[in-house]
């Protein structure tokens, strides 16, 4: 039958002319499209890193996306395939990448981190769609292990002279000294480029949530596990003590990663339950790494580990088809029903 | 108990043997093709680990060391583990004969696996010195060891498909994602200090 007269109405489609899946939900719908919705939501945290951090936000912002696009277009050349730049996808793990640095940090370490995580995060695993890891988080990780020192050095925000200034998490952690809950919403604090401003990341995630480019349970769960943590920390080192829920998901880079990071969705679980687990997994440990661990903050390396416990969730939650066999039945191969 | 707990915690996570110390490289590339096969060697390692970190300690603290014989240690050592290896060798290879095929030299070469040498030495280096703690550090060894290779057996099935370049296919990207998961893992440095 014509697809034409379905949608004019013309005939009752009937479930006899639903063809096979998967369906397009919307019309127009692809990675690029999808892409491009991230960067509208990245619009407000943009917005608030140039105006906060002026031309060192700039000059970060700039130099990764720079590398990233040239490192991708080289391999992709090297490899002889057709370049993949246009999906826009590398400017946006480019931009992330940026956004998770410190404003002063040396462009030159900016730049090796854009590399590795394009070339290594995702090149190395045969690009969209087919990477492990969160790209942007692995060039993090690489820069936090290489420049330890350039990587936790904080500025002021709003001024020309950079003046060192431990951020909100650090100053919690190792001073003991409450940042107020308002100025953490409005971002006027040290921090990564991009992470300081809650409000304008919730408007650009909220975004992203409308739109359906990012599940809302991966940032729900994530939110979740940190909230809880941060409760049962305030109850058993009292108010005065703790940051407190709000301060803990308003402070550092959860909600960046919240709406930004964990709903990348090549690297988190395909099903919706393991779409909660995962977002609830990264929560608790950000919260874990916070509070006891060596790092004020935990969101990169909780979303590294989350990332390669994915394809464990994938397999774990594998939604049961009507009227098909239990997950058990059919996750076993011919050649495992022997003994073991 | 707390004590006991931040033992088995750091053994297991912090202080992975795989990814902190770089430990049991050999089965943690070799044998994590499959999800199956690297649960059942985690499983075989855990086993050994545990026997022979319990033995070692036995060993060393009621035999050696008051006989005045502790330069014996790491022969001793090396014997105890290889004997616990074939019991679990003749093990698998009576009540699991896929497994025991599917393993092939990997199971033999547990005998020589740094990871449970190391568990065994590490015993004496961190200064456990009841039994209690032995037995929870190397067990939890283990469980750490079983954790990598599963993470990593799962993300190697998800690769199969993956369009990875050619030189990087096998090993390489094996290694790659190796590194990336030890960065992940160094995230928890620190924690218990």
């Amino acid at each position: 039958m014509d697809p034409s007269n379905v949608e004019s109405g013309e005939h009752f489609p009937t479930a006899l002319e639903t063809a096979a899946g998967p369906h397009l939900l919307a019309p127009g719908a692809s990675t690029r499209r999808m892409m491009l919705d991230v960067l509208i939501g990245l619009v407000p945290v943009l917005a608030a890193a140039l105006w906060y951090f002026r031309l060192a936000a700039a000059a970060q912002l700039l130099v990764a996306l720079a590398v990233a696009l040239a490192t991708e277009w080289v391999i992709c050349r090297l490899r002889g395939r057709a370049s993949s730049l246009s999906d826009a996808s590398v400017c946006i793990t480019a931009l992330l990448l940026a956004c998770s640095l410190p404003p002063q940090l040396p462009l030159a370490a900016t730049a090796l981190g854009s590399f590795v995580a394009v070339a290594l995060g995702k090149m190395a695993f045969g690009g969209l769609g087919q990477n492990l890891f969160n790209p942007a988080m692995v060039g993090r990780a690489f820069l936090m292990i290489c420049f330890p020192a350039s990587m936790t050095q904080w500025t002021e925000p709003l001024t020309v002279h950079a003046t060192t200034q431990a951020t909100p998490l650090a100053a919690a952690r190792f001073a003991g000294e409450f940042i107020e809950l308002p100025r953490l919403l409005v971002g006027n604090v040290a921090g990564c480029v991009g992470e300081t401003s809650a409000i304008l990341i919730t408007l650009g995630g909220l975004w992203l949530i409308v739109r359906r480019a990012a599940d809302w349970r991966l940032t729900a769960g994530m939110l979740a596990g940190v909230v809880v943590v941060a409760v049962v920390e305030e109850v058993v080192r009292g108010a005065d003590q703790s940051l407190g829920w709000a301060r803990h998901v308003s402070a550092g880079a959860v909600l960046l990663g919240a709406f930004f990071i964990v709903t990348d969705p090549v690297t988190s679980p395909l099903s919706k339950s393991g779409r909660w687990l995962f977002g609830i997994l990264v929560g608790l440990l950000t919260m874990i790494i916070r509070l006891l661990a060596g790092y004020p903050e935990g969101v990169m390396f909780a979303v590294l580990v989350g990332n390669a416990v994915t394809p464990l969730l994938n397999r774990w939650t594998t939604p049961v088809p009507v009227g098909g066999h239990t997950r058990r039945a059919a996750g076993r191969k011919p050649a495992d029903t022997g003994p073991g | 108990m707390g004590e006991l707990l931040l033992i088995a915690l750091s053994a297991a996570v912090i202080n992975n043997l795989v990814l902190t110390y770089f430990l049991g490289i050999c089965p943690f590339l070799g044998v994590s093709r499959r999800l199956d096969m690297a649960f059942g060697m985690g499983a075989a390692v855990t086993f050994v680990m545990t026997v022979a970190g319990v033995m070692t300690f036995a060993a060393h603290k009621y035999v050696l060391l008051p006989l005045g014989l502790a330069f014996l240690q790491y022969i001793v050592f090396i014997f105890i583990i290889a004997a616990t290896v074939q019991l679990v060798e003749m093990y698998v290879r009576k009540m699991f004969p896929p497994l025991y095929e599917a393993f092939g030299v990997f199971l033999p070469m547990i005998t020589t696996n740094c990871a449970i040498l190391g568990t065994c030495l590490f015993i004496w280096l961190k200064g456990y010195t009841r039994l209690s703690e032995a037995l929870v550090f190397s067990f939890s060894g283990g469980v750490g060891f079983t954790l990598a290779i599963v993470i990593m057996a799962g993300m190697r099935e998800e690769l199969e498909l993956a369009d990875v370049p050619r030189p990087l296919r096998g090993a390489a990207i094996t290694l790659f994602i190796a590194a990336i998961l030890a960065m992940a893992f160094s995230g928890f440095a620190g924690i218990g200090r």
